[in-house]
């Protein structure tokens, strides 16, 4: 056995050879793409995040130089915005989880003999997206403000401090969040355990392991793989999220995120380094968390 | 109640008026079986016979429609099936993908908090001559490693009760043989009693004290495997069981020790010891091995029978035998199996023969055939709807 295995790998370097080339070609638009749209603004971006305020300019006007400075000043500045964003992202990211996870497992697994209740739930999860994501925050804005139905019933059941509000708080931004990216959750989760081969959970059932015992030892191991995509799906755009956050929609002065900064300095303050040096602390910083998160998590053999 | 000590022996099985409906069919329709401790009984029977079921009811993964399940004499109908004294080797294995080999060998001790899991994994591993693979994963293992894996992962347990479900389907002829024995050795050297579930009929005699031959949801014949083979009881245990050559008739003159069966213009006599029905129309038949083929008609004694004359229709050479089909004209035909041992006629295709067999070989049966065939009816909504759809294309280009 071994032996044919190299003998078929020395036989074979011209034919990779081809290979190869072949794949670069059909690589090439791909590449080229990334290089335009991605790598150019990129480097922009760096560039810019260096950039000091023109001696006699306006306000909004930068001269190209090393100022890495302003990195030092935006964390400063904005480590309560950092900090934030992560763990409201976190907190999201693990409420979706708990919300997600029996929700795919039932359309998943528990479902599987019913394949028309299983195609409707899972239209059903994906059915709010067929409307705007702005929308959708905006209505839920509605829902929860002071004058709505269930503020005014949740106060009048005495649940709730007569002067107290939702809308503006930590626990609406991240309720928000966790709203808005349920799906991103619940798909991955979903494609890993309708793969979910049920003759192991009753291998662990018949060596006495008992239900809980077979989620926890099998069930979710072998399920990793849906975990890790779904929490990466959901953490990674909601650190950068500002539409949540925003005055505008479910958040306050007080719960600003990295987004919103990063949109007030581009945008009103026209500090363009600052905003700058501000995406690349949120790109670098999620990067080193997710790439721990992979290494951590152990899924390498599984994906 | 869990499981926290080792099965000191095996323990009986016993299964009182077991039915199981699934939603549309019947798997079982009505099973009583006591399987006493530390034997090795095989459940045989074409695919589609109740036999998986039956092994996941005693399992804990199903649970009885109707009927109690006892392990040891204790009730286990209502017991999870992480609570029951039994462990299984899967068709599929089953191995964790996500664990090693010794983590899937020492799952079963872990969760029972039995001290040196890890050691007495090991002890296992060595037991199937696969220690040294220990820390691999399953998906690294060939078909016949995995298999003796999931045989580890089930007998490290010590179950009172070992299931066994078609576990050497997979594994091709060499290897198979090669578990048989293995398993046999194993069974003799633990003392588990083994619940074995196959289709293979060769599998089920070489390795159990008992079988049992499973048909529709039903035990038809149960017993040692010498004594199914040679006095199977009905037309499907005589044909599932190896071969046999079947006559139908009516009976035409009992005595003490004989019945005297005409089947077409010919008599057959067949011991009223081996005879399950005495009168009216019966089913006589003897194994292929048993009947002697002559070139030249043999002398009529009284302790043999003697059919023919007949055309060979068909010869083939296996290597030990020759296996020929006799056409007996209104009798039907008859497959002799001959020996290859250098002497005795060698008859050609078309030759003119006679065979005969000793009184003693026959037997008569229970039941009769059926023209429907070997195989049951296929009255799946699918097939009935794809003759439905053919006998409409057919009508339609006769118009």
């Amino acid at each position: 056995m071994a032996f044919a295995a190299f003998a078929t790998a020395e036989a074979q370097p011209q034919v990779q050879k081809r290979k190869s080339r072949i794949a670069l070609f059909l690589l090439l638009p791909g590449i080229l793409y990334l290089v335009l749209f991605f790598l150019t603004p990129l480097i922009s971006l760096v560039l810019t995040s260096l950039q000091t305020p023109a001696e006699f300019g306006d306000i909004g006007q930068y001269d190209y130089a090393f100022n890495w400075q302003n990195y030092v000043t935006v964390v400063q500045q904005y480590l309560p915005h950092i900090l934030r964003s992560f763990g409201y992202a976190l907190a999201a990211t693990v409420l979706a989880l708990l919300f997600s996870y029996p929700l795919a497992y039932f359309i998943g697994v528990k479902a599987r003999r019913w394949p028309l209740l299983q195609s409707l739930m899972l239209v059903l999860v994906i059915a709010p997206f067929f409307i705007s994501f702005l929308l959708r925050t905006l209505a839920w804005k509605q829902l929860l403000s002071d004058e709505s139905f269930i503020i005014t019933s949740l106060k009048a059941l005495s649940l709730m401090a007569p002067d107290a509000h939702f809308t503006g708080t930590p626990a609406a931004v991240i309720f928000g969040l966790t709203y808005n990216f349920i799906p991103f959750m619940t798909l991955p989760l979903y494609t890993t355990l309708e793969r979910l081969d049920t003759r192991y959970l009753e291998a662990g059932s018949d060596l006495y392991a008992n239900a809980f015992t077979v989620f926890r030892k099998i069930t979710i191991p072998l399920s990793m793989p849906g975990i890790v995509a779904g929490t990466l799906l959901t953490f990674i755009p909601a650190a950068g999220d500002y539409v949540n956050a925003s005055r505008d929609f479910l958040g306050g002065p007080d719960t600003q995120m990295m987004g919103n900064v990063i949109e007030a300095n581009f945008l009103v303050l026209l500090n363009y380094p600052a905003a700058a040096a501000l995406s690349i602390i949120l790109m670098a910083a999620i990067l080193v968390l997710v790439s721990i998160y992979v290494k951590r998590s152990g899924t390498e053999d599984l994906l | 109640m869990a499981v926290r000590e080792f099965a000191e022996r095996g323990a009986d099985l016993e299964l009182v008026g077991i039915q199981k409906r699934f939603p549309g069919f019947t798997a079982i329709e009505e099973l009583d079986l006591v399987i006493p401790a530390g034997s090795f009984f095989a459940l045989l029977g074409p695919s589609g016979c109740g036999k998986t079921t039956t092994l996941r009811l005693v399992a804990g993964l199903e649970e009885p429609t109707r009927g109690r399940i006892l392990i040891g004499g204790k009730d286990v109908t209502d017991t999870k099936s992480h609570e029951r004294p039994v462990n299984t080797v899967f068709q599929s294995y089953a191995l964790f993908p996500h664990m090693t080999v010794i983590e899937n060998v020492a799952f079963g001790l872990k969760r029972r908090r039995i001290s040196d899991a890890v050691a007495k994994a090991h002890e296992a591993l060595r037991l199937v001559e696969l220690d040294h693979l220990a820390q691999r994963r399953p998906q690294q293992l060939s078909g016949g490693q995995q298999q003796r894996v999931a045989l580890a992962r089930a007998i490290v347990n010590r179950p009172a009760l070992l299931l066994l479900d078609e576990p050497l389907g997979a594994l091709d002829l060499k290897l198979r043989r090669q578990m048989q024995l293995e398993l046999k050795t194993i069974q003799e050297e633990v003392g588990l009693t083994f619940l074995h579930v196959t289709h293979d009929q060769e599998e089920a005699m070489t390795m159990a004290d008992t079988v049992a031959v499973m048909n529709k949801g039903a035990i038809e014949q149960m017993g040692a495997p010498a004594e199914l083979y040679e006095l199977p009881r009905t037309v499907f245990v005589a044909n599932f069981l190896g071969q046999s050559n079947l006559f139908t008739g009516q009976v035409v003159g009992t005595t003490s020790t004989a019945i005297t069966v005409e089947a077409a213009d010919a008599r057959i006599v067949v011991p009223t010891a081996r005879a399950q029905r005495h009168q009216g129309e019966v089913a006589v038949g003897v194994r292929p091995e048993k009947v002697v083929l002559h070139t030249e008609e043999p002398a009529a004694t009284a302790d043999r029978n003697v059919l023919g004359p007949g055309r060979v229709i068909d010869v083939s050479f296996s290597g030990v035998s020759t296996q020929y089909l006799v056409d007996l004209g209104a009798l039907g035909t008859v497959v002799v199996f001959a020996q290859n041992v250098g002497s005795g006629p060698v008859a050609g295709l078309g030759a003119e023969v006679w065979v005969s067999w000793e009184v003693a070989h026959g037997f008569g049966l229970d039941d009769v055939p059926v023209e429907a065939g070997r195989f049951p009816a296929d009255d799946s909504t699918t097939s009935i709807a794809a003759q439905r759809r053919e006998g409409l294309v057919s009508e339609l280009e006769e118009h």
